[in-house]
């Protein structure tokens, strides 16, 4: 009871948390204040309710009539519920403190007040939707959650660029939300006529799962599900939208507005008593896709912001691959898999909320320093902004999956869970065996990304005038990225005490009903990782503090060599850029990426100055989707005539419709 | 039920005044009086003086029977026109569709697979004889004023369709339609007073120029 009451709290303040400053036509900070207060005691709240309920032990459902048709107002904080309830209360806590530095009102008279509002909105939507038990609840917390977020992607709405990725993402979120309506409309249809009634309480969901309906709720699902997740084939509006958005808006976004769908993935495969298991090789298919696909296109990208939004993509794939392995492992009885699997899938969806948030922080500090998102302009960066180039290498390290921080340990997961799947004998080898590669690969390939992302952004020289006044964010900007960066050390060090959660979430997942799953650490060399990386973290401490030491005692090299090797005058133009630096990944796979490349026309022993540009478009985007739109919007012309713009004759057709259905029949 | 018989003629009257006038301040004012009607009419045909049925009819009445005309009498005032000249299907016309769909709603009313307590009473024959003059209204005429009238007896027709639910129908529901009423109503004023800016008429032909190429 306590935890629910909280998260209904948390849910009231942070919906009021930016309207007084619409009542108050002061421009002074106060208000902004007041929301930031607002919104900390929201997050505060909903974390307690969390931590509650995941270690407090157990949870009472709260409800209230609801005279909606199939609605109730029903809520609880199940373990499931708690890990995402945690997630949103820390980043949108630490992104509303960001945001007080980082989007004040005095430099943002126009919009600021806005992004307040619907970011507070943003939150209360989210966490209404986790810890609502009724399908109709859910969908209005996901509705007050898109619809919001549809006006933070648009905070700067007078750009044209913002308005028409407003515009992609309020279309996207409409279709998704379109399926998930059919989505629900079945889950009622099937429940009643499995006998359960048509009330859409999630205690009705199991028997219209296991109906011959299922398939298709899990297909809607899948799609509905998965546009809000940005999983491969659907994640169109995704890289757009968190490069326009605002950083701390991008922030919450990318770390928990988009696991949303993933938490309706979880919940729906959790309530599938034996789910088919074709769910579990659909679910991997899609991670597989998402991940190469995600940071292959990341490469590929100029634009920083939209460079992270591309690696959203390849974790949303990872965490598929995960719930794959998972609900294989639950449709084949196999509950070594269930707790793999299904472990390394929600540890991700935490560390990614943890790394992604700090990056787009980082990122945003970026921008903010030095106004502008594109790779090719900044450069020599760490020397500037020094602590930001840290933290931003903190997240580099956690999201490329290497020791001693976050990453590794989920991914550790879902490779043991994919091996054990490869090495059986029961026909879903070929998952593992397809799987743990494409792991490997992405793994591989989000290294390179970074090390040209570091590189080019924060080593080496200042390409342009941009950066060259840069200098760290102030206060409120770095805490919150020191905080997640320490978040990202905690769950690598702390593998034990993380582990202990991921159990209570697992056995939430698996039910009450069925036996008891092994404990994680029983299957995890849990122990070994958290030591191995205190050890690891040790070494580097000490081999940073001897390199700084031995720099600080040696004598500054002569500033000009003997024959210089040929570099006598070099210039910033002369780093690898981040276009030279992917050129030959992108080559590997431009039948998929498409890049579209311009190269200077060079004639004659002396040609003139030319430039060179390049670019990877979205292929989903630029070469599927808007060709099909323009061939139906070519098609559709055809029915213009009847669009003719007389008033009256538009009745007549509401008219004749009518009398010819009250004659039907 | 013994007054809902007399007040259903009434509201069929008024149909077919509001057919045969061509003066807005008629066209207003008569389809006020039917929406006060139906005001009267959900309190009887709700039987007795329960404490809900006379909240919706009183909510009924202060918005179709006050509210909504004189927001319509302001518009009028502002666009200073008094008639509808040249409607498309003269009145005399109107007047006999309307008595031709008065008495189709009659005849078709009885194929209806009706509640037996509904059966044979004049409640859905006049609910749909209604919406066919709405329809009528909204159709055969130019100015957007008597257009809002139109859509005011269309509204009261479906109004008079959902009282032959009322006990399967939440009370919610009627006061959800009677307050996006107003709301449309609300918004057609503000259209209606574009329209008048930018045309210098409130003839709707006239909005065949906003037409996309």
């Amino acid at each position: 009871m306590v935890s629910e009451w909280l998260v209904v709290t948390a849910v009231v303040i942070s919906a009021l948390s930016g309207v007084p400053g619409l009542l108050s036509p002061r421009q002074g900070p106060a208000r902004e204040r007041l929301f930031t207060g607002a919104m900390t005691v929201a997050a505060v709240c909903a974390a307690v309710a969390a931590l509650v309920a995941l270690f407090g032990g157990t949870s009472q459902e709260l409800s209230a009539p609801w005279p909606v048709p199939g609605g109730q107002l029903a809520i609880r904080v199940d373990a499931i519920s708690a890990m995402f309830v945690l997630q949103i209360a820390l980043l949108a806590g630490l992104g509303a403190w960001y945001g007080l530095a980082y989007w004040p009102q005095r430099d943002h008279p126009r919009d600021g007040r806005k992004l307040r509002v619907f970011y507070g909105a943003v939150t209360a939507g989210m966490l209404l939707l986790v810890v609502a038990r009724n399908g109709i609840l859910f969908l209005a917390g996901w509705e007050v959650m898109a619809a919001s977020a549809f006006v933070l992607v648009s905070t700067e709405d007078h750009l044209p660029a913002v308005r028409d990725t407003g515009y992609l993402y309020i279309l996207s979120t409409r279709a998704g939300t379109l399926c998930l309506f059919a989505m629900f409309a079945l889950l009622g249809a099937a429940g009643s006529s499995a006998g359960a009634g048509a009330d859409l309480h999630m205690d009705r969901w199991p028997a219209a799962l296991s109906s011959p309906l299922g398939d298709a709720i899990f297909v809607l699902g899948l799609c509905g599900f998965g546009l809000k997740a940005g999983a491969m084939p659907l994640h169109v509006w995704l890289p757009s939208a968190h490069a326009n958005a605002p950083s701390h808006v991008s922030a919450v976004m990318s770390g928990v507005l988009i696991k949303t769908g993933i938490y309706g993935l979880v919940r729906l495969t959790s309530l599938a008593p034996s789910p088919p298991a074709w769910w579990g090789y659909a679910l991997v298919a899609v991670g597989i896709l998402s991940g190469v696909l995600g940071v292959w296109f990341a490469i590929g990208q100029h634009d920083l912001k939209r460079l992270l939004a591309y690696h959203s993509v390849e974790n949303i794939g990872i965490i598929f691959l995960g719930l794959g392995v998972a609900v294989l492992g639950r449709s084949l009885g196999r509950s070594d898999l269930v707790v793999l699997g299904l472990a390394g899938s929600l540890l991700h969806v935490w560390n990614h909320g943890l790394f992604k948030g700090l990056l787009f922080l980082a990122a945003g500090a970026v921008v903010h320093a030095t106004g502008t998102r594109q790779i090719d302009r900044l450069g020599g960066l760490s020397r500037r902004m020094p602590r930001t180039s840290l933290l931003f290498l903190v997240g580099a390290v956690a999201i490329c999956g290497l020791p001693p921080l976050n990453g590794l340990v989920s991914e550790l997961f879902v490779y043991l869970g994919l091996f054990r799947a490869a090495t059986s004998h029961d026909g879903m080898w070929l998952a593992g065996a397809l799987g743990a590669p494409a792991l490997a690969l992405v793994g591989a390939l989000a290294v390179a990304c970074f090390v040209k992302v570091f590189g080019a952004v924060f080593l080496g020289e200042p390409r342009s005038a941009d950066g060259a006044n840069a200098h760290d964010p102030e206060r409120p900007m770095l805490v919150p990225m020191a905080i997640l960066a320490a978040g990202c050390a905690f769950v690598g060090l702390g593998a034990p005490v993380v582990s202990m959660a991921l159990d209570v979430v697992v056995a939430a997942w698996i039910g009450p009903g069925a036996r008891s799953a092994p404990a994680l650490s029983s299957m995890a060399p849990v122990v070994w990782i958290s030591a191995t990386s205190a050890g690891l973290l040790v070494v580097i401490v000490l081999l940073t503090w001897w390199l700084v030491r031995r720099a600080r005692s040696t004598a500054a090299e002569p500033a000009v060599g003997t024959w210089d090797c040929g570099y006598a005058a070099p210039s910033a133009r002369m780093q690898y850029t981040s276009s030279s630096f992917a050129e030959r990944l992108i080559a590997l796979l431009a039948f998929v990426l498409r890049p579209s490349v311009h190269p200077p026309k060079l004639e004659g022993l002396f040609p003139e100055s030319g430039s060179f540009h390049s670019h990877v478009p979205d292929t989903v985007l630029d070469r599927v989707l808007v060709p099909s739109f323009r061939l139906a919007a070519r098609l559709l012309g055809r029915l213009r005539p009847i669009q003719h713009g007389k008033l009256h004759l538009y009745l007549l057709y509401i008219f004749g419709t009518l009398i010819v259905l009250l004659l039907w029949r | 039920m013994p007054a809902v018989e007399p007040l259903l003629v009434l509201i069929l009257m008024l149909n077919f005044l509001l057919l045969g006038t061509s003066r807005l301040r008629t066209a207003i004012n008569t389809s006020a009086f039917q929406g006060a009607v139906l005001g009267g009419l959900t309190v009887l045909v709700h039987g007795g003086f329960a404490v809900r049925p006379i909240l919706v009819g009183l909510a009924t009445i202060a918005i179709k029977g006050v509210l909504i005309p004189l927001m319509l009498h302001r518009a009028l005032r502002d666009a200073a026109i008094r008639r509808e000249i040249e409607p498309y299907v003269s009145s005399v016309v109107s007047l006999l569709l309307g008595a031709v769909a008065t008495g189709a709603s009659v005849l078709y009313a009885d194929r209806l697979p009706l509640a037996p307590q509904h059966r044979g009473s004049l409640l859905v024959p006049a609910a749909l004889a209604t919406v066919l003059v709405g329809f009528l209204i909204l159709t055969s005429r130019r100015k957007a004023i008597t257009q809002v009238v139109g859509y005011l007896v269309l509204e009261n027709g479906i109004f008079m369709m959902g009282l032959t639910l009322h006990d399967a129908m939440p009370y919610l529901v009627e006061i959800g339609v009677l307050l996006d009423l107003l709301v449309a109503i609300f918004v057609i004023g503000i259209v209606m007073n574009h329209i008048n800016r930018e045309f210098a008429s409130l003839d709707v032909t006239h909005l065949e120029q906003l037409k996309e190429e």
